[in-house]
């Protein structure tokens, strides 16, 4: 029965602004050490007043890692460096397998293209070609798919901040679905100024660090990165030399139809998407230990989202918390790297604790967790929504013995 | 696949300065780009002002939608249970050059937020009050397999029970979008959705 | 600086232009009709809209999109913020 398949995760890469692994990464999150800072690498007018969460590698150090040319955009490279770390953590061959690259972006190559256009524009004969080739959101998927070798499938989603999530959840159904054994799925996002200065014009940046779910919050700081769970079926789980932890059980993707980048006040396409992810994967509200939350930092986000929260949830509400105070909000690559944290937070029984957090929302019957906690995790859910309404709800479960 | 049968209920066309609904043409005009769309909006009185702030993506799309949808469609579905999946080739990649070229002098938000490609289904959402799952995929072309697996599959498992689905490229001043209405039930003129048909549409040429 | 109902014809024009609100002209804009929901029925991206311009052409900046609410009630209360704070 196709229906009752299970989708194993087999592995998991992740480079963030707190570690360039997943070992870094678990690490950070146990010791409540946040990736925001000063801006280092990124030239902005803004690199004194705008925080961001920014990998602490140049390109030509990112290069070496991914085994990739410098020259290609910064997109690319976080997401084979990623990619090719869950590959790893599988010690799957992907060459007996139909294998899936399921790629995520919302800026593709802009890293590149940002750099050739002041040239170009003064004169339309300078500038190098080689960096804007790369723009489309696709390419960045294409050269990293050539890199690992994966030529069964290969697709780009964009769908804003939820378009990793997207690609996780994509990639389930079509091992589900027979189509595929082995699918590579997450996200991946540079920062660029492109952003910085477009989240600044949304006046939704934070000038301090971020405080999801304060009371008192500000809005957001930006990040970057790349993540990607290497997902199989139950034939190839069989195969492997270590059983997997975890498996990924729900999902659901629904439009909140109410504005281009802010959420409905009661969060109607975030309640959609939980309420959806539950019913597919057969559980109460009251199954979930642990809520990995959207939880930008922005006053519109946190308050929509928590009111979706309080109308599905009841008490005892279960354990939450925003790792984007950790990571800053990476946009495409997002719903991946927090989809890693879900299987960290399973495979080690881990709550992440939700930093900076000072005054609870007054208005909501809850609070997200603020101390790192110890405690068996059989159901995580982990929210992820975009703009242009998208907003999708995945649940990770724990594999039992 | 085979099995369970759904149905194009309506198709559009929007390219080469025509516009079809199903066969026949609706719109004719030797304007190009955002002339081509605003004249087309005026013309077959679409009456959605929000039309005006819209990059060229949305704009084709809101119009493109508008054909499609108009007398063909029930509103007997609950929000939840229409989707929207979309593809193309060049992303948002037109409204990221107006607001590059605007961030010259000061970045406008207004631009900014046109430039990822799915705001158009989320435009279309906004307009229509749709709530069912959506998707934007990023491919080399139009790929009548893959578009048929995805919406198939959504239908199959009942999460819809109609999509508009298909492709809405913008790059420079060529518009080209191809949209089908899909749903469980057949009606008049439909035909069975399958990617032949599809492509068959797509491809289908309609001279000038 | 010039007086408050030149201002207001001119500001009634900026705000077409900068909002592209193709479909209207200056005399469908009355001078103390709301420019949020009822009114011209603009929205928070044309909130920020207005800050931009504010700030471009009249060099007056605003710190964040709540100060707004009262800036931006009608194209009157505009004028009257703009003659105050400009220097």
């Amino acid at each position: 029965m196709s229906n009752e398949q299970s989708v194993y995760i087999a592995g998991t890469g992740v480079i963030s602004a707190i570690g360039n692994n997943v070992t870094e990464n678990l690490a950070s999150l146990k010791a409540g050490k946040a990736g925001i800072r000063a801006m280092q690498r990124l030239e902005s007018v803004h690199k004194n007043t705008l925080p961001v969460a920014e990998v602490p590698l140049s390109n030509e150090k990112l290069a070496a890692l991914a085994e990739l040319p410098a020259y290609i955009s910064r997109t690319a490279l976080l997401s084979a460096v990623a990619a090719k770390e869950a590959i790893r953590n599988a010690g799957i061959d992907l060459s007996q397998w139909r294998t899936g690259f399921i790629s995520a972006n919302s800026v593709g190559g802009m890293d590149k293209t940002e750099d050739f256009f002041p040239e170009f524009l003064q004169d339309a004969g300078k500038g190098d070609l080689q960096m804007v080739v790369n723009h489309e959101c696709g390419a960045v998927t294409e050269i990293v798919a050539d890199a690992l070798g994966v030529k069964d499938f290969v697709t780009t989603i964009s769908t804003a901040c939820s378009s990793s999530a997207n690609s996780i959840f994509l990639g389930a159904r079509m091992i589900r679905q027979g189509q595929l054994d082995v699918v590579i799925a997450g996200g991946t996002d540079a920062l660029t100024r492109f952003t910085l200065n477009g989240f600044n014009t949304l006046m939704i940046l934070d000038q301090e660090y971020c405080q999801p779910f304060d009371e008192n919050r500000r809005g957001l700081n930006l990040g970057e990165g790349a993540a990607y769970l290497v997902l199989v079926s139950p034939k190839v789980a069989a195969t492997l030399r270590e059983q997997p932890a975890a498996q990924i059980t729900g999902w659901a993707n629904a439009n909140d139809a109410h504005h281009q980048t802010a959420s409905s006040p009661e969060g109607k396409g975030n309640l959609l998407a939980m309420e959806g992810a539950l019913k597919k994967a057969g559980l109460q509200p009251s199954a979930i230990d642990y809520i990995n939350l959207h939880g930008t930092g922005t006053n519109n986000n946190d308050s929509s989202e928590g009111a979706a929260i309080a109308q599905l949830f009841e008490a005892p509400y279960p354990a939450m918390s925003s790792t984007k105070s950790f990571t800053g909000h990476t946009l495409g690559a997002s719903g991946a790297i927090e989809a890693v944290y879900a299987v960290l937070a399973i495979r080690e029984g881990l709550v992440f604790p939700n930093l900076r957090l000072q005054t609870s929302i007054k208005n909501l019957p809850f609070t997200a967790t603020t101390t790192l906690e110890q405690k068996e995790i059989r159901h995580v859910l982990s929210n992820s929504f975009g703009f242009g309404g998208n907003c999708s709800a995945l649940v990770f479960s724990k594999v039992l013995r | 696949m085979g099995g369970t049968d759904y149905h194009i209920t309506a198709t559009v066309l929007l390219r080469n300065s025509i516009i079809l609904k199903d066969d026949a043409v609706v719109f004719r005009s030797e304007e190009k780009g955002a002339a081509f769309l605003k004249e087309a909006y005026g013309q077959l009185g679409v009456e959605y002002p929000r039309f005006y702030k819209m990059d060229a993506l949305s704009k084709m799309g809101l119009v493109a939608a508008d054909v499609l949808l108009k007398n063909n469609f029930t509103t007997a579905y609950r929000p939840e249970q229409v989707g929207l999946v979309f593809s193309n080739r060049n992303a948002s990649i037109e409204a990221d050059a107006h607001y590059w070229e605007a961030s010259q002098e000061y970045p406008s938000p207004a631009l900014f937020v046109y430039t990822l490609p799915n705001i158009v289904i989320g435009e279309l959402c906004i307009r229509y009050q749709f709530k069912g799952e959506n998707a934007f995929f990023v491919s080399e072309r139009f790929d009548a397999e893959w578009i048929h697996w995805y919406v198939s599959d959504l239908m199959k498992r009942n999460l819809l029970k109609a999509c508009i689905c298909g492709w809405v490229d913008v790059l420079d001043d060529r518009l080209d979008a191809c949209l089908f209405l899909v749903e469980q039930e057949a009606s008049g003129r439909s035909s069975t959705f399958t990617p032949g048909n599809l492509d068959q549409i797509y491809k289908k040429d309609y001279g000038k | 600086m010039e007086n408050k109902q030149e201002l207001i014809l001119h500001l009634k024009e900026q705000i077409i232009k900068q909002l592209k609100l193709e479909d209207k002209k200056p005399e469908d804009i009355g001078d103390h009709a709301p420019l949020f929901v009822e009114g011209l029925g603009l929205d928070s991206i044309d909130a920020l809209e207005l800050i931009v311009l504010l700030q471009q052409e009249y060099n007056i900046k605003l710190r964040n999109a709540e100060e707004g609410q009262d800036v931006f009630r009608s194209v009157s209360t505009m004028a009257d913020y703009i003659l105050a704070h400009s220097s």
